[in-house]
């Protein structure tokens, strides 16, 4: 790798789109440059489950004839993204980090696909994640887990935890989660990185392996807060395809980012995550930020939300229960693996095997959850109890809203664990989501972005806005106008003091005198 | 499988009640399939008519067809039901390889249409009020075929294989409440109730309603309880029954069979059961238990359907004709005698005639061609009248009968080359040669050479006896090998026989 | 505690078409009771005067005009099936019957 693709590499989608566009760097190097890093880091992060080096610069140098040819495209045009390995790609194996799907090739696009290539984007491979989503770790995908680029010892959060860690290990600039009770957010929070769920129903989920139907989204990630608004205004807007799909015409996220401004922006501390259970330097770095955003002219006050007490339990019945519905097409008749039982057996029995084979344990134990949950005798109790509840949280969010304009919290209650550490305690893991799941259940936006790294551990720590549903264009604001008063403190990114993986290159690149 | 015991059907009714109810799956006639934009149309090529939704691929949604939301209401309309305000579609959820997503798109505990009534008109006269319970929407299945194994079923195959073309074709299925009352006519309700939904349907034009393609199938189920008793007895679900004559026999062989089992203190398994067309026998199929958990809950991915009034007025407003009205119009218009008119209609084949009337055939012969020769060929065949031939091409045989192009015999045979798939009637004339030789000069020289075997015909006519001219038109025809209008053969021999 | 007993996570299993273990189905009792019994605090406030939300942003009446699309070919239909026949995707013999 060279020093200038070292240079590449660092800069944010909106700089290199900016070098495209004046013909400074072209996609082709761009996508070079990430494939290098890539084969640099990768073997250590291990972020992509599957790259294609020959079809991404194919792509690139398709973008860049079409530029040289005096085409108009797309500002982002050329720029490099990694997909979440649930986003279904014509000319990538898809496979939701499941044994179940290994190898399978989708005979179609997921709408955010094509709405990324008409834009002229250059998808560069497929991100890592828990098995169908269903993690806050990556430690579930099938293909065994990514590296926190911050210490690689750790997770990298999940499920999107490849997404996550290709942005923060610069091998990509851009890729695209799903966030489904965080997702998105989680991972950005213990990488350092910015992660954004959209409005359920601002981003079509027609191509997006299910995981829970009414809570999924398809939400951009990347290193810096522009750039996420860059990309969510690619892969907004309504879809055909999608029934819950808005049909809103939506401001440009972009321009949020370029105005953002906190004067005078009525900022909500949810009293219910803020304290017990939250780690001190997550704690610590939150309360900075809200200073700082209040010497900037924020008000913050407190608010409380008393159902989100429930959140988690509701949560933790209504995504299994989609969960199981949503996976039983994995049956073994149509696409991915079948394995016949010794001795043979019937269609069911082959069913059953390959089902038993082809779940890891995670996705077993959700299964036989939304199962018991959906079960006649216990629907009432459980998962119609849990659809109650939503609509309780949603009248608590509705009551803060009437008060506020943004909603905070830490994104999650620690930094990053080390692999391993929640094993064998699935409640444990599914706690840390409790600041996340809320804005699923009531479908709100939400943004996490970084606000510097924990005293004690040296990691990073998120911050999460919510803002109420259609006016996700508040979360850029902020979230734009937070990143920039606390990268003038700082004098740089935070991203620029994750550890250097690949050491070795810099020195190499340096001594090519480039 | 050893033969079930039957009781006597006169003295099962003096020992039970039987109480019968529905489920009619009806196949709606949209353009495109109910959750996809494939084209609704299956028994081509297989696995030709599907998209990534109708194949359950992961990543891919359902969107609703606007269009079979209409005809649902419709439907629901003309079988009297409220329409819901708000309904919604729920998951049924079970595992089987004909349902791409192993869950079935379905409405559970907010169907679109309920609580209704149809009548339903017996052979005699009688009027009987079926309760309707419901009426909802849901998808087809795809289509199973079985390999290996003696009988081509699924006892015994060694595979399967699956076609998903019928996968998400648009579906309403209705639900009667329990029927009472029917009592010996329980057999022929239940055809008569299945014909009036196919007439309802065909009425609304939303569905092709041919029974023999799957298009209108019925469960019926049936039980029996003993004379006197309050409670319903345990119930069977007869499912696979394909026409109305096989309605007719499922019912009265369940009734036979249970009160056989029944009268010797047996109980009955609730179970559904498979109807044989061939043996004209039941057998048992999966028991109802408790391992009949769907699962139901409400479809994520589709949201609720919210018919505004403006709509339902607009569709009511558009109701054809309800069908006891319309068979007491058509009656009249006609003119057919009682008996004329109840022979057509007991055959199941009211929508056949007034569809070839409709097409331009006399209201006489179109009942005489689909209760005559069509009726006898369906009953060789053991077919359904309505399957073999389109009313389109019984309007055009009638036409050339009665242009004199063909004489009764040769439109029989005409009628068996279009049933058998030879191309409308004017191509099965033309292919076969068979149409009445119209062509004078080739009769009068027939006629000529019948004259000069039969020298003495000529003076008999002459002397008044007319009969005589007969056997020389007996001659002609044969001659033309049955391909002469023998009316016009006898006209010419009496104009020969007065140019004398 | 919930009484989640293994014959009912076996039955469970069963309904999902999944062949657990016997280990598995141990496990999966003693994980399943302790979420249980976690997740049930729904129930102390879901009150009968709570409607449930089943979407999270309130949408009806979406509809699709019929008109038809574009169609997979067989072969991109088949292409990722475990087995076929050229024209329709096989599955091992079904016992049981027709649903």
């Amino acid at each position: 790798m060279s020093h200038h693709e070292h240079e590449i590499v660092r800069l944010s989608a909106a700089a290199l789109a900016e070098k495209l566009g004046s013909g400074e760097i072209t996609s082709q190097e761009a996508t070079r440059a990430h494939l290098d890093r890539i084969a640099a880091v990768d073997g250590d992060v291990h972020a992509f489950l599957h790259t294609n080096a020959e079809l991404s610069l194919a792509t690139a140098a398709a973008i860049d004839e079409r530029r040289a040819n005096g085409e108009q495209l797309h500002p982002l045009a050329g720029v490099p993204i990694a997909v979440k390995d649930v986003i279904v790609t014509n000319d990538m194996p898809t496979t939701s980090g499941s044994k179940i799907l290994e190898g399978w090739l989708p005979p179609y696009d997921a709408t955010v696909m094509v709405k990324l290539r008409a834009a002229g984007l250059v998808p560069i491979g497929k991100t890592n994640m828990d098995e169908f989503a269903m993690g806050s770790s990556t430690e579930h995908s099938a293909y065994g887990p990514t590296h926190n680029p911050w210490d690689l010892e750790r997770i990298p959060g999940g499920s999107g935890g490849g997404s996550a860690a290709a942005v923060a290990a610069f091998e990509a600039p851009l890729a695209l989660g799903s966030d489904t009770g965080g997702s998105i957010r989680q991972p950005a929070h213990v990488t350092g990185t910015v992660g954004v769920k959209p409005t359920y129903g601002g981003v079509s989920r027609y191509g997006a392996i299910a995981l829970a139907s009414s809570l999924d989204q398809i939400g951009p990630v990347s290193r810096t807060v522009l750039d996420s608004a860059l990309l969510h205004d690619v892969i907004g807007g309504h879809d055909p395809r999608d029934s819950t799909s808005l049909t809103d015409s939506w401001p440009s996220m972009a321009d949020a980012v370029r105005g953002a401004d906190v004067a005078g922006l009525k900022i909500g501390v949810i009293r219910e995550l803020d304290g017990d259970g939250f780690q001190p330097g997550v704690l610590a770095r939150f309360r900075e930020a809200l200073d700082l955003l209040a010497a900037n002219g924020a008000e913050i006050v407190e608010v409380s939300l008393p159902s989100l007490q429930y959140a988690i339990a509701a949560y933790y019945l209504i995504m299994p229960a989609e969960a199981s519905s949503n996976l039983a097409k994995f049956d073994s008749v149509r696409f991915g693996l079948r394995v016949n039982p010794p001795g043979g057996g019937t269609v069911e029995d082959v069913m059953s095997a390959t089902r038993e084979k082809g779940f890891g344990a995670e996705a077993k134990r959700r299964i036989i959850l939304g199962t018991y949950a959906l079960s006649a005798g216990y629907y009432d109790a459980y998962y119609g109890s849990a659809q109650k509840v939503r609509t309780l949280v949603q009248r608590d969010f509705a009551a803060a809203f009437a008060g506020v304009d943004v909603l905070v919290s830490p994104t999650a209650p620690t930094t990053a664990f080390k692999l391993g550490q929640n094993d064998g305690d699935p409640m444990a893991m599914y706690l840390n989501d409790i600041a996340t799941i809320p804005a699923n259940l009531a479908g709100i936006p939400g943004i996490s972005l970084p606000v510097g790294l924990a005293a004690e551990d040296g990691l990073p720590v998120g911050i999460q806005f919510l803002a109420p549903a259609r006016e996700d264009a508040r979360l850029y604001r902020v979230g734009g106008a937070l990143e920039r008063l606390l990268e003038e403190r700082w004098g740089h990114t935070l991203i620029s003091q994750a550890p250097d993986l690949a050491p070795g290159e810099m020195t190499a690149a340096q001594e090519g005198a480039v | 499988m050893a033969k079930a015991k039957l009781m006597d059907f006169d003295k099962a009714l003096e020992l039970f009640e039987p109480v019968l109810g529905f489920e009619v799956h009806v196949e709606l006639s949209t353009k495109t399939k109910m959750f996809s934009d494939a084209p609704n149309f299956f028994g081509g090529e297989p696995n030709t008519n599907i998209t990534p939704v109708d194949l359950g691929l992961p990543g891919s949604l359902p969107v609703v067809n606007g269009e079979a939301v209409r005809y649902s209401i419709s439907l629901g309309l003309a079988l009297g039901c409220s329409i819901a305000p708000s309904s919604r579609f729920a998951r049924k959820n079970y595992f089987y390889p004909d349902l791409a997503k192993n869950y079935q798109i379905s409405q559970f505990d907010e169907p679109i249409a309920f609580d209704g009534s149809v009548e339903v008109e017996l052979a005699d006269g009688r009027t009987v009020t079926v309760p309707i319970e419901r009426a909802h929407m849901e998808e087809d299945a795809g289509k199973l075929t079985h390999v290996g194994g003696a009988t081509g079923r699924i006892q015994g195959a060694e595979y399967s294989l699956v076609d998903y073309n019928r996968a998400g074709v648009p579906l309403v299925e209705i639900v009667t409440r329990p029927i009472f009352g029917a009592e010996a006519d329980a057999p022929e309700l239940a055809k008569a109730y299945v014909a009036t939904i196919r007439d309802i349907v065909v009425a609304l034009g939303i569905s092709e309603a041919r029974m023999e393609r799957g298009n209108l199938r019925c469960d019926a189920n049936v039980s029996l309880r003993p004379r006197g008793q309050e409670k319903l007895g345990t119930r069977t679900e007869t499912k696979n029954v394909n026409s109305l004559r096989s309605v007719e026999r499922a019912v009265r062989y369940e009734i036979q069979r249970q009160a056989a089992i029944l009268a010797e203190g047996g109980t009955i398994v609730q179970e559904t059961r498979h109807w044989h067309e061939d043996t004209g026998e039941t057998s048992a199929g999966r028991p109802k238990s408790d391992a009949d958990d769907y699962r139901y809950f409400p479809e994520p991915d589709l949201l609720p359907v919210v018919p505004s009034a403006e709509l339902i007025d607009e569709l009511r407003a558009a109701l054809p004709e309800p069908p006891a009205a319309r068979r007491r119009r058509l009656k009249a218009e006609w003119g057919f005698t009682d008996l004329e008119f109840q022979d057509v209609q007991n055959a199941g084949l009211l929508v056949e005639v007034a569809s070839t009337v409709e097409a331009g055939a006399s209201p006489q012969a179109a009942r005489k061609w689909w209760s005559g020769e069509i009726s006898r060929i369906a009953n060789v065949r053991s077919a359904e009248a309505s399957a073999l031939v389109s009313p389109a091409d019984v309007a055009a045989l009638v036409a050339l009968v009665e242009a004199g192009a063909l004489n009764d015999r040769l439109a029989r045979q005409v009628l068996e080359g279009v049933i058998d798939g030879e191309g409308t009637p004017q191509e099965v004339v033309d292919a076969r040669g068979l149409a009445v030789v119209s062509d004078d000069s080739a009769l009068i020289a027939a006629i000529d050479e019948a004259l000069a075997a039969q020298p003495d015909v000529l003076a008999k006519i002459k002397d008044g006896k007319v009969q005589a001219a007969g056997a020389v038109i007996g001659a002609v025809m044969k001659a033309m090998k049955g391909q002469a209008d023998a009316a016009r053969v006898r006209e010419l021999v009496l104009e020969r026989a007065a140019a004398e | 505690m919930s009484e989640i007993t293994q014959e009912q996570v076996a039955h469970l299993a069963s309904l999902a078409r999944i062949a657990l273990t016997p280990q598995e189905i141990e496990s999966l009792t003693t994980e399943l009771s302790s979420i249980v019994d976690n997740v049930a605090t729904v129930a102390e406030v879901a009150t009968a005067d709570v409607p449930a939300t089943s979407h999270p942003i309130p949408l009806q009446n979406v509809y699709r005009a019929d008109v038809p699309g574009t169609t997979l070919t067989p072969e991109q239909a088949l292409a990722g099936a475990p087995d076929h026949d050229g024209s329709r995707f096989r599955v091992t013999a079904i016992l049981g019957e027709e649903q």
